[in-house]
């Protein structure tokens, strides 16, 4: 946890943080911090107040309660000063149509107050970076979905920031391109760019997170690193059972006491056992014949559906 | 629902009428310079509608009527009109881009989004966005005022200060074009805009003297901001300047101010929730 830390070592705190919009709730008295160098995530469904919760971190949504300190600073009175150090890469692109690649970043650079020859000087980095090198002198609208995605991160390095903020960083990519992107999201970390995301893919949680609260009606349910979370809320294994039936709820009972608990879902069963393979051979031995079973390890899926007996895209 | 309190320096700023800025517009008015170097035509055409005008009815209608009776004696009809399509050439371009542009920017681009993003601030959109609104007004006018001056219809040198004046009525159009249209909910409610400005081009002392009207009539007239920028301009232009061109000054800056401040505090409560 958080508590124990220096203060100086720390970029980001939020205590008891509320966003209400007229009688909603969005975010309810949310207490987290991140440390610098650090990869910290919000993982929760569609509507659990992530980006709410982003969009006061980037100082452009006034908290409606509690406290929030972004480089020591207030956001509701040094809101200029906190966004100068932040990147910012939204849900929605939100690239300027019309404009060029290139120029995409040259004017984005020119409102952090840059200057003309600077600009110019990294966005050639920041192309090779993103990969859009050859694709410098175009427009914006032709670029596929991955390229768009890499040209708003470049974007949002241009001032060279010491936080970057990621809502939703990879949705509706196609395989390949989120993993390159989570390519280019690993080097920014080694190169000490703390960041701060949303996501409800929990591979891409696990993949990028030092650490990671979850998130659910606006509140945090649990906090800490992929591992400790798993290890927490869930067991080494999950044995996966599918029955040849429209109601998998028949079954549970049969199989209750085979690993420490079970889970229904419309479609199969989960029993969460040390060992899954001993769990399935203890099934076999009561005589009960799924369609299909299967040994996986636990994932951040199974700790959310333990936290909030709900999958986390829906 | 949590209730919750700001602390008080907040509540005070925000009844102050001036929204949070960083003093950057000006990185606004570039990033407009750089898209319309590939939009250019976009430019040309807005300034065609009031020169053709000028030669259709100043020249045309000219050759019917000859002289129109003002303050200081008679005066050319082409002279006369001038003047007015003078003024309405600094409104047309402050119109398009804030209304229009802004519009696609606000609603679809979500520029605004990207841009309050970073250290800019609402002020600086409003003041940005504005300023290169009116900046078009004024490059229509400076057009304009060439193609008067070629046409033989500027007669006074006080029309050097048709320029400036021209800023005047930019800004005030352009301020209170940005404002209403942050207010738009859809492409129809631009068919608003057309009904305030075509009456406006046709009835503010534009085509004939504001004396034709009914006292009633001159009333309503004087009312409207593109009645002050004819008048302003026309007095420069015929070079029957008195103190009272203040007066058309005042009511143009005053009105630019209070659509600029309403512009940033309405982008606040679209865009900063």
């Amino acid at each position: 946890m958080t508590g124990d830390t220096p203060d100086g070592d720390l970029l980001l705190r939020a205590r008891g943080l509320t966003k209400t919009f007229g009688d909603f709730t969005a975010v309810d008295g949310v207490d987290f911090a991140v440390r610098r160098g650090e990869a910290f995530g919000f993982l929760g469904p569609n509507g659990a107040g992530k980006s709410s919760t982003m969009r006061m971190i980037g100082a452009v949504s006034p908290p409606s309660g509690g406290e929030l300190r972004i480089f020591g600073l207030d956001p509701s009175t040094d809101g200029p000063r906190i966004r100068a150090r932040l990147g910012v890469v939204p849900q929605q692109d939100q690239l300027d149509q019309e404009l060029t690649v290139e120029e995409n970043l040259w004017v984005y650079g020119r409102y952090f107050g840059l200057s003309r020859s600077q600009v110019r000087e990294r966005a050639v980095e920041l192309l090779e970076f993103a990969q859009l090198t050859e694709r410098a002198k175009d427009k914006v609208e032709p670029l596929s979905g991955g390229m768009k995605r890499r040209l708003t991160i470049a974007r949002s390095l241009i001032s060279a920031p010491e936080l970057l903020l990621l809502d939703e960083p990879t949705t509706g990519l196609d395989p390949q391109a989120r993993h390159l992107l989570w390519d280019r999201l690993f080097r920014l970390k080694r190169q000490g760019v703390t960041l701060i995301l949303t996501t409800h893919y929990m591979d891409e949680a696990e993949q990028l997170c030092d650490r990671l609260v979850v998130m659910d009606h606006g509140r945090i349910v649990a906090e800490g690193s992929p591992r400790q979370l798993i290890e927490q809320h869930s067991t080494r294994e999950v044995l996966e059972l599918r029955f040849d039936t429209d109601d998998h709820a028949e079954y549970a009972g049969k199989v209750a006491g085979v690993g420490e608990r079970v889970e229904v879902l419309p479609d199969r069963l989960l029993v969460y056992a040390h060992d899954g393979d001993a769990a399935a051979a203890e099934v076999h031995s009561r005589g009960i014949e799924p369609l299909s079973s299967l040994v996986r390890r636990s994932t951040l899926e199974d700790v959310f559906l333990h936290l909030t007996g709900r999958t986390l895209v829906d | 629902m949590s209730s919750t309190t700001a602390p008080l320096a907040v509540r005070v700023s925000r009844l102050l009428p001036v929204p949070a800025g960083a003093g950057m517009a000006r990185m606004l008015v570039e990033r407009n310079v750089r898209s319309y170097k590939h939009g250019w035509i976009a430019l040309v055409t807005g300034f065609l509608e009031p020169v053709l005008y000028l030669f259709s009815l100043g020249v045309g209608i000219g050759a019917l009527v000859q002289t129109v009776t003002t303050d200081s004696g008679e005066v050319p009809y082409a002279a006369f009109v001038a003047p007015a399509l003078l003024a309405t050439s600094a409104m047309n371009g402050a119109v398009y881009d804030s209304t229009f542009n802004v519009f696609w920017k606000l609603r679809y681009a979500k520029l605004y989004d990207a841009v309050l993003a970073t250290p800019l601030g609402p002020r600086d959109v409003a003041v940005g966005e504005i300023a290169w609104s009116l900046i078009r007004g004024a490059l229509y006018s400076a057009l304009f005022l060439l193609v008067a001056t070629l046409a033989g219809t500027v007669t006074s040198w006080w029309a050097l200060l048709a320029l400036p004046a021209a800023v005047f009525i930019g800004f005030a159009f352009a301020a209170v074009g940005m404002f209403v249209t942050t207010y738009m909910k859809s492409w129809a409610d631009f068919e608003w805009v057309n009904l305030a400005i075509q009456p406006m081009f046709l009835f503010s002392a534009t085509f004939f003297p504001l004396e034709t009207y009914p006292p009633t009539v001159q009333w309503l007239v004087q009312l409207t901001p593109l009645y002050h920028g004819v008048a302003l301009e026309r007095a420069l232009m015929l070079g029957q300047v008195d103190a009272g061109i203040w007066w058309h000054v005042g009511y143009l800056v005053a009105l630019g101010v209070v659509g600029l401040i309403g512009t940033g505090r309405r982008l606040e409560k679209l865009l900063l929730t």
